[in-house]
């Protein structure tokens, strides 16, 4: 039988992968904080690692903010309604066309005064920044992933008298997924990375733990390498998994 | 009302569709028998495409009503007035109806056999082992059993084309739509295709409504060949007739033209 090359099957696949390669960071990362070694400059990772749930977390919460903003952005930029269209155009060529840092600086700084008065814990502005910021991009992605599909799919659909919301789940929603999956692994990936800019303001993820190691032992090399080591292994997997998604995209014309 | 046998199972009555400023159908009338295989011809842009696509329901026509096997398309009936149709009732009547487009339209993200059993199963709600085996004997019959878990990506224009005409089929239409079916095709692959909806209309009771550029193989399939332009009808009958003596002076010169490239 086919099945085997169905492609929620591929998909679910890879998301087994990813969290495998999840799990196994994870499980060294534990491992380490547990056993620390000795030897520099490993000695300095368990420091550095008390700021890895911090990145993770933040990653975690800005991506679930991201997706669903982008979803709802980008199915709403593609549908009809000019206003609709109008407002939410707006919001993304604002979060694209400015630097996500400044966006940062905003929700922490500017938001608390008046007029807006809006106080966020260091955590909720990371995360907004983050969840509006990537989801910008990703609306974008979602909207060009739906307007490629060809009109002669939802021909044939109506043509096999699919009512629409069939037409939606098993024709357009399938094919959207194909082009918009590996541009959103990607722009996970640029989510985790941005996450070291929320040390800026105070929270105490990797960079900030990295930041105050070096005020208080120095040896900036060992610790900018073991950073730079940290982030790349948390990357890594998603990388890897773009790729083969990539790959999976022979058939999809 | 009743269909027998001797009723129309497509009627076109006083259909009038146009694009903006462009008329493209003009109070049409025509009737497809039961069964009965016509083959539209005209000029590009006289409209053919569009005869097709208000059938298919792709397109609303702005006046006149089409029936389907004696119950109005897109309309229903409300006491003894016509209403327009629900989507409810254009779906159970839409259901009588097969296309097979010029660029194939499979679904990419299927394999050929997955194209074929997608609308058995989830529209016609048919048991997942009845239109497995359906698909298998329709893949068969149109000669590609050995491609079943074979992509659109993977198949000939040819083999994308008998997939989709097997796609259409396993619908069981009672009438089924062909829009230059073989014009995005290689000209080595256009036989083949050729060869399918030949033994389609041999074997009979479906009724086929086509389109197509092949004279020769309108010629040979037709029951009856339908010269369009400007929106109307302006000559039909048996295809010996319309090739071999055309009345018309309109006729006469389109074949000229086309008979001489
Ligand atoms: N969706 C549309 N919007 C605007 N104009 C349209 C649309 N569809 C068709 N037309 C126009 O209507 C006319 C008839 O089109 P149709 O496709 O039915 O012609 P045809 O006889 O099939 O031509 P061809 O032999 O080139 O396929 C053409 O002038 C075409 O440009
Ligand atoms: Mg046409």
């Amino acid at each position: 039988m086919p099945n085997e090359d169905n492609l929620f099957v591929k998909i679910r696949n890879y998301i087994f992968l990813v969290i495998g390669l999840l799990a196994i960071g994870i499980a060294i990362g534990v491992e380490l904080m547990i056993n620390p070694p000795e030897s520099p400059p490993f000695d300095l990772l368990p420091i550095l690692l008390r700021g890895l749930a911090v990145t993770i977390e933040l990653t975690l919460l800005g991506a679930a903010l991201a997706l669903v903003v982008a979803i709802v952005a980008g199915v709403a930029r593609a549908s009809g309604n000019i206003i609709v269209r109008t407002i939410v155009g707006f919001y993304v060529e604002v979060f694209r066309g400015t630097s996500i840092l400044v966006q940062l600086f905003w929700i922490f700084f500017v938001l608390p005064l008046p007029p807006f008065n809006l106080s966020l814990t260091p955590l909720q502005a990371g995360v907004l920044a983050l969840g509006l910021n990537v989801g910008a991009y990703g609306a974008e992605v979602v909207r060009g992933a739906i307007g490629a599909i060809p009109r002669g799919q939802i021909e044939a659909s109506i043509a096999l008298n699919m009512p629409p919301g069939m037409m939606m789940r098993r024709v357009i929603i399938p094919q959207a997924m194909v082009r918009i999956l590996p541009p959103f692994g990607n722009l996970l990936i640029e989510l985790l990375k941005a996450t070291s800019l929320v040390s800026l303001i105070t929270l105490s993820d990797v960079t900030f733990q990295g930041l105050a190691l070096r005020q208080s032992v120095g040896r900036t090399t060992e610790v900018f390498l073991l950073i730079l080591v940290i982030y790349f292994l948390l990357a890594y997997p998603l990388t890897l998994g773009v790729r083969w998604l990539e790959r999976q995209r022979q058939w999809a014309t | 009302m009743q269909a027998n046998s001797s009723d129309p199972i497509v009627r076109f009555e006083n259909v009038t569709k146009a694009f903006g400023e462009l008329t493209v159908l003009r109070n049409l009338d025509f009737d497809v028998a039961p069964a009965e295989k016509v083959t539209i011809v005209g000029p590009s842009g006289s409209g053919k495409t569009t005869i097709l696509r208000v059938l298919m329901t792709l397109e609303k026509p702005d006046d006149g009503v089409i029936w389907v096997d004696g119950e109005p398309l897109w309309h229903q009936k409300s006491g003894s007035k016509l209403v327009p149709a629900s989507e409810k009732h254009l779906r159970k009547v839409r259901g009588n109806i097969g296309m097979v487009f010029q660029h194939f339209n499979l679904f990419p993200h299927m394999t050929a056999l997955r194209n074929v059993t997608e609308a058995p199963i989830h529209v016609l709600k048919m048991p997942k082992g009845d239109a497995e085996q359906r698909a298998v004997e329709l893949l068969n019959h149109v000669g590609l059993g050995d491609k079943l878990g074979h992509y659109p990506s993977q198949l000939s224009g040819g083999q994308k084309q008998r997939v989709a005409i097997a796609r259409a089929l396993a619908m069981r239409p009672k009438v089924m739509l062909f829009d230059e079916v073989t014009s995005a095709l290689d000209p080595e692959l256009v036989g083949e295709v050729l060869n399918v909806i030949r033994e389609l209309a041999e074997e009979g009771e479906m009724a086929m409504l086509l389109v197509t550029h092949e004279m020769g193989f309108a010629r040979e399939v037709s029951d009856r060949v339908v010269f369009f332009d400007k929106g109307r009808v302006v000559e039909q009958g048996p295809p010996e007739q319309i090739f071999g003596n055309p009345q018309n002076e309109r006729t006469k010169s389109f074949f000229n033209a086309v008979l001489r490239h």
